[in-house]
């Protein structure tokens, strides 16, 4: 390990090459375009390649293709250019592509303010696309853990053939912390796993025991089949019933049934507590300062900081909540994440705090609100 | 009396997933002929061994044209409406021994995916992109295309279409691609003589194809028949060895000019970043 000062960024750069990334295709965007200006310097440098397209729609669909010609890849953008991904995102769904896309949200809707932060795209992140289908959300809430998130972000696209998402903010992206980055070996990277058949037994769709098909990739003689449409184990095009609920309920169980290993949360005075604060990434700072005031005024307050938010274990968050007389869900935005609360707790319990701020929210204001209802 | 089997197979077969056949194309479309004539290319060059069968990679939008992905034994993709360019071009980039080839109607590569083509173009990409008119949207039913002649009716388009066509070949000709044609279904040794020859290219190559679609835009110009409309479109073809950009509309009445607008040999994106194989 070495110890390195930088900013949230970069440690999601550095993330994604230890995890080794080695191509990526992106658009200009504040608060996420040094993602970007960074990989263009360093991975060159490493074998790798970084190309600005002409939109995000483009970076999003090479994005797709390089992981199909067997790299592994990635793109970073914000709100508006998550929007003008979505369609593609659900092509890396029914394709099964692995990849990793960062989201630095910034304020909306639409172009909003720019440089300001926010946690407004947690419903687009989570349901943007049409159809049916879960993926993966990570939300990091230190320079550190944007490292540490990008990594298993990588692993958990790679072991399942999913797209995952890093849900990063303009808090963490531009705050620089000292972060401890793995030399090769230090930790644990995952590859996609191989076909064992030869070619012309080879079915690109069809899933080994753990739901997972192996994935030939372009030029290994498997001649393969990246398919938009619904289809069967061989990649043809189906449209019976029989073979779109195949599909669509294997690519939903396959992310479902690893809640457990997928579904972290961490917890902050969590022994002893009246009252739960439930907050997730730059938010999560600001709501442990909170938590700590309060408990200093004699009043019982906890944190439980989500890293996960898709897919949620609500036994998990249900089993926090039920210890609680009340539950503040904190967010920057308007209100999203108090909906899967509310499913996971007794309703009249959970109280929706709805920071709807442009910087990190001050401990004071959460302090202020969790009082009122006392 | 005995029935022999039908002996069925054909010199192309190991090109195509023959378990997908019968294809979707309805009786006496255009897009077989390009898909055959295409296919013969490649034959040729996997032959003569400048060509490797695996390092091939067929990508494809969404339209009827965008189907060929379906039925060729190559690695393909069926990507999403417009994005064939930009999914290709990440394949490239990723791993530059394959030689990955876009097809796609006039609507999926000009219309909606307008903007990756210009700037694939513009960069000079490695890639082939077979981009065939069938002067309507096909797939959909008959809506207008980029391509439609002025004033045709067509099901979005009752009054008659108020937009010239777009001459596809004049705008990539004015960025920086290695190579621009045009060829036709109507003479299908052409199709097959271009693409063969961007095979062996770098950079960014363009090939329109002009295909007939009697079951839509035959039925808008009132030739439903498909002999009809290919027999129309063959006597508006005017072969030229090097046309000049000039004499490239679409022009019903003018006629279609196909040949070689464009030859050069100029570094491809693929060189200008240090990953160049040729
Ligand atoms: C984003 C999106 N918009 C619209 C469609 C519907 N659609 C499918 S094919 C097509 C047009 C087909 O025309 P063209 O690309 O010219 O191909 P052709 O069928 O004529 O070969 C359209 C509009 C779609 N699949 N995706
Ligand atoms: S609709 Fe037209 S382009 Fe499509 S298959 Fe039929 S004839 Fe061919």
């Amino acid at each position: 390990m070495r110890k390195s000062f930088i900013s949230g960024n970069i440690a999601i750069a550095e993330g994604a090459i230890t995890a080794g990334m080695r191509f990526f295709a992106g658009y200009p965007i504040t608060p996420a375009s040094d993602i970007m200006e960074y990989l263009a310097e360093r991975l060159p440098e490493i074998g790798g390649v970084v190309t600005q397209f002409e939109d995000e729609i483009a970076s999003i669909n090479a994005v797709v293709g390089a992981s199909w010609a067997g790299v592994k890849s990635m793109t970073a953008t914000s709100g508006p250019g998550f929007s003008l991904m979505l369609e593609a995102l659900g092509l890396a769904v029914i394709t099964e592509t692995p990849l990793v896309v960062v989201d630095v949200m910034r304020a909306g809707p639409s172009t909003g303010v720019p440089t300001k932060t926010s946690q407004s795209d947690v419903m687009q992140v989570r349901y943007g696309a049409h159809g049916d289908y879960v993926i993966p959300v990570f939300a990091p809430w230190s320079a550190q853990e944007a490292y540490d998130l990008t990594i298993k972000a990588f692993n958990v696209a790679e072991s399942l053939r999913t797209p995952v998402i890093l849900l990063s903010d303009a808090v963490i992206a531009h705050l620089w912390e000292s972060v401890l980055l793995a030399e090769p070996g230090e930790v644990e990277v995952i590859n996609r796993k191989k076909p064992s058949s030869p070619p012309d037994e080879y079915l690109p769709y069809k899933p080994d025991n753990d739901l997972v098909p192996p994935m030939a990739t372009f030029g290994e003689g498997y001649n393969v089949i990246v398919e938009s449409l619904i289809h069967d184990e061989r990649g043809f095009y189906r449209q019976d019933r029989e073979a779109y609920r195949n599909l669509v309920k294997r690519i939903v169980n396959k992310v479902l049934s690893r809640v457990d290993s997928l579904f972290e949360v961490e917890a902050y005075y969590g022994d002893d507590y009246k009252y739960l604060l439930v907050s997730f990434g730059s938010t999560a700072r600001s709501a442990l300062a909170a938590a700590r005031i309060l408990r200093k005024s004699g009043i019982k307050a906890s944190l439980l900081r989500l890293k996960t938010l898709s897919p949620l274990k609500l036994e998990t968050l249900r089993k926090y909540c039920d210890e609680a007389e009340k539950i503040f869900v904190v967010e920057n935005n308007m209100g999203k994440l108090v909906h899967d609360v509310e499913r996971a707790a007794e309703n009249d319990k959970v109280i929706s705090l709805p920071l709807l701020d442009l910087e990190i929210p001050e401990p004071k204001d959460i302090v202020e609100g969790v009082r009122k209802w006392l | 009396m005995v029935v022999s089997t039908l002996e069925s197979s054909h010199p192309l077969d190991k090109y195509l997933r023959t378990a997908r056949l019968p294809h979707i194309w309805c009786p006496g479309c255009g897009l077989g002929i390009a898909l055959g004539s295409i296919m013969r290319a490649i034959d040729k060059r996997i032959k003569e061994g400048t060509l490797k069968k695996e390092n091939l990679v067929f990508v494809t939008g969404i339209g009827c044209s965008a189907r060929t992905s379906f039925y060729v034994n190559f690695d393909a993709a069926h990507t999403l409406h417009g994005r064939a360019i930009a999914f290709a071009t990440g394949a490239k980039l990723a791993k530059p021994e394959l030689e990955v080839i876009v097809i796609g109607g006039d609507g999926d590569i000009a219309g909606i995916g307008g903007n990756h083509l210009l700037h694939a173009a513009k960069r000079n990409m490695d890639l082939i992109v077979l981009m065939i008119t069938n002067f309507v949207y096909a797939m959909t039913g008959g809506q207008v295309a980029p391509t439609t002649p002025l004033g045709l009716y067509t099901t979005t388009t009752p009054h008659g279409n108020p937009e010239p066509p777009l001459n596809v070949v004049k705008v990539v000709s004015s960025l920086n691609a290695n190579y621009v044609a045009r060829a036709s279904v109507t003479h299908p040794a052409l199709v097959e003589q271009y693409v063969y020859k961007a095979l062996g290219m770098r950079g960014f190559r363009f090939i329109e194809i002009l295909s007939t679609c009697p079951e839509i835009f035959g039925r808008h110009i009132g030739m439903r028949d498909p002999f009809t409309l290919y027999s129309t479109l063959r006597s508006k073809v005017i072969v030229k060895q090097s046309p000049s950009i000039e004499e490239s509309d679409l022009d019903w009445g003018k006629g279609f000019v196909i040949g070689e607008y464009l030859v050069r040999d100029n570094p491809g994106y693929l060189d200008r970043i240090g990953r160049g194989l040729k």
